[in-house]
């Protein structure tokens, strides 16, 4: 396993780092992280299990496993990246093998949102150059300058302008991607709601 | 941008604020939680210093994990054990009702919820589980959420989300005798692509769907999911309304005269706006059966494996991914595939609606020597009600092994698990890779009357040919 995991926290700007592809459509949570490790009370030894089942089958030839990738924090993906069970281990797993960021052809919306509220930037760039990266990538390192600010991911040889949705990006910039402290300051209007919907009212034998 | 469909007025009247970012601030109606994406979330309240700002909105079951052979405690499996006993601390402590083993009321969130009356019209639903959309079927608008909202509801009651689109699924026409629910959700998710909902709730709509019943109807919104939309919903109506009446927590009395109207009030308007509309002819359908490893790639038990040229681009890297996962071949027939394990169960298809089906095709039938069959109930409740019924015994008699209600091998978190690359005729919802417990496990999902025809031929079969 690589050094110590440390969570990221506020502000999200700017990320610097090596590209890892994985080359498929569809891949699904399950394969990202197999049910069975799904039975822990915390996220903190997810990182090892990564890709558990695939990495197996690969002995050893996974892109997660590859010497010269241990230390890539950005994933190169296809389509539907993330599709099927809502587990936020999926991310968490990433987070903790060491990815920092994910550009894809495009996400499954719950694995979206998962990402974002662990701090997990992603973002979607056309299938075109998603495949040129990757071809790009699989025989050279690709480090990638990641700009939040103007969406934009530069290398050496590349400049790419990367699409995220503006209600992420605004997030990461302002550090509140962490969703909880947002939603608590409207605590008021919150209360107000509890008491004015009217199914909250013919329900009152729950409370 | 939709305009008066349900999915509009239930997201309007739960909208507590627009967030700085863009994104919207939803209250939660209720909140159902289980033993595997919850203990992070209980473990960040506690870091944050926070606590539950309404424990009534929130509700309790056990059922992932839970063995289905043996539920005696302590488990025999330790790490399930530790996860069973850490929701019983979190409930105890944060006073949320818990239906636990031997409640009677215990079983899969997505079973438990609606029998109990708790899953009504116009609410919002959230559950750290995809297949929440579920609740859908009921005209609410549900939706699976990651642990870290599982913490914001927990602590706020609300989620930040990004309004979605609406798109109509059309049914038209009738299903056939022999062609159920199940199959005309595999049937639309092959049609539209496992994708093709991203970003959407899925209304279904439609002759085919108006005649479902309940049950039914949450096979289709249960599968919303794989179809890529995360919320699935119909518009509610009287078996909408006769299904909740005396569940245990729906209202009574007066409160229910109150609930009916409102609830009566609340549907897509005869002139709303979609943000797109499909329309899917239901009789033209046959028993669907998956071939390969997403829940997209289904085909009618009739048709043959796809060639690779009869593929869109997009659908070819999968398709070569899954001849080669399931050493299936293009042109080769899905019929007479011979499979080794059948599972009928899940909150897919684990209802006892679902069970009356498969039984009623095994009656004096035996399962093949070469099978292993097992039947497991959503809930405690569905089980108790099989057995009044004599289904238990039915399922027995022709050698399924009758279980204990949970999860169990839809997603194998259990003991009831694939073994090497053996390949099971399913009734649940996930064909993924190694998803049945086994990395190199093989599932082809269909209907629990079609699982039943295959465990008495001991391979993929027409159920239509045992019922007609």
């Amino acid at each position: 396993m690589k050094s110590e995991f440390i969570p990221p926290i506020g502000k999200i700007t700017q990320i610097n780092g090596q590209c890892i592809s994985l080359i498929g459509n569809d891949i699904d949570t399950d394969r990202i992280i197999p049910a069975r490790f799904l039975k822990c009370v915390n996220f903190d030894s997810l990182g090892e299990s990564v890709f558990k089942d695939d990495r197996a089958t690969l002995k050893g030839r996974h892109p997660f496993d590859l010497e010269e990738n241990k230390n890539a924090t950005i994933l190169i993906v296809n389509s539907n990246f993330g599709c099927g069970s809502s587990r936020e281990h999926a991310p968490q797993a990433l987070m903790r093998w060491g990815i920092k960021s994910i550009i894809g052809e495009s996400f499954a919306d719950i694995f979206y949102n998962n990402c974002i509220a662990i701090g997990i930037p992603c973002f979607t760039l056309p299938k075109k150059s998603i495949q040129e990266i990757q071809k790009y990538n699989d025989n050279k390192f690709l480090f990638l300058e990641i700009d939040l600010k103007n969406s934009l991911a530069k290398s050496k040889d590349l400049h790419l302008n990367l699409e995220i949705k503006e209600s992420s990006r605004k997030m990461f910039l302002s550090g509140e991607w962490d969703a909880t402290s947002a939603l608590l300051e409207n605590e008021k209007l919150i209360e107000n709601k509890f008491n004015d919907l009217p199914y909250l009212k013919f329900n009152t034998h729950l409370l | 941008m939709s305009k008066d469909t349900l999915f509009d007025k239930v997201w309007d009247l739960h909208k507590v604020s627009s967030l700085p970012g863009g994104s919207d601030q939803i209250f939660i109606g209720l909140h159902l939680i289980h033993e595997v994406t919850s203990p992070q979330a209980f473990g960040a309240l506690k870091d944050k210093n926070l606590t539950v700002k309404f424990p009534s909105r929130t509700v309790a079951t056990v059922d992932h994990i839970v063995p289905t052979d043996n539920q005696s405690r302590p488990f025999k499996d330790n790490l399930a054990e530790q996860m069973i006993e850490t929701l019983e601390k979190n409930c105890l402590q944060h006073k949320i009702k818990f239906f636990n083993i031997g409640s009677g009321s215990q079983g899969i969130v997505h079973v438990v919820a609606p029998e109990l009356g708790l899953t009504q019209p116009g609410m919002t639903i959230a559950c750290g589980d995809s297949h929440t959309s579920t609740h859908g079927a009921f005209g609410s608008i549900a939706f699976g959420i990651g642990t870290s909202q599982v913490r914001d509801v927990l602590a706020t009651q609300t989620i930040a989300m990004n309004k979605l689109k609406v798109r109509q699924i059309r049914c038209e026409n009738q299903l056939t005798s022999g062609v159920y629910a199940k199959d005309l959700v595999l049937h639309i998710i092959n049609k539209l692509g496992v994708k093709a909902g991203v970003g959407f709730a899925y209304e279904f709509a439609g002759p085919a769907i108006n005649v479902l019943s309940m049950e039914e109807r949450m096979t289709i919104c249960n599968m919303s999911i794989e179809g890529g939309a995360r919320c699935g919903y119909i518009n509610p109506d009287e078996k909408t309304f006769s299904y909740m009446k005396n569940k245990l927590c729906a209202p009574k009395n007066e409160h229910w005269e109150k609930a009916l109207k409102w609830w009566k009030s609340l549907k897509s308007d005869e002139d709303s706006i979609y943000d797109d509309v499909i329309k899917i002819d239901a009789s033209k359908i046959e028993p669907t059966v998956t071939w390969g490893i997403t829940p997209g790639q289904s085909i009618g038990i009739n048709q043959q494996i796809p060639h690779l040229d009869e593929l869109s681009q997009n659908d070819k890297l999968v398709a070569e991914e899954a001849y080669e996962y399931m050493s299936l071949k293009p042109g080769q027939s899905i019929k007479d595939i011979p499979v080794e394990v059948c599972f009928i169960g899940s909150c897919t298809n684990g209802r006892i609606s679902d069970l009356r089906v498969a039984a009623k095709v095994l009656k004096d039938k035996k399962v093949s020597k070469n099978v292993k069959a097992f039947v497991v109930p959503g809930s405690e409740k569905v089980a108790n009600e099989a057995k009044q019924e004599g289904l238990d015994q039915i399922f027995k008699d022709s050698g399924f092994q009758w279980r204990e209600p949970g999860c169990s091998m839809c997603l194998a978190m259990n003991s009831d698990k694939l073994i090497g690359n053996q390949i099971s005729a399913s009734s649940s919802n996930r064909n993924f890779k190694g998803r049945q417990g086994s990395p190199s496990g093989r599932t082809l999902l269909m209907s629990p009357a079609m699982v039943a025809a295959a465990a008495i031929n001991g391979k993929v079969s027409d159920v239509r040919e045992f019922i007609n």
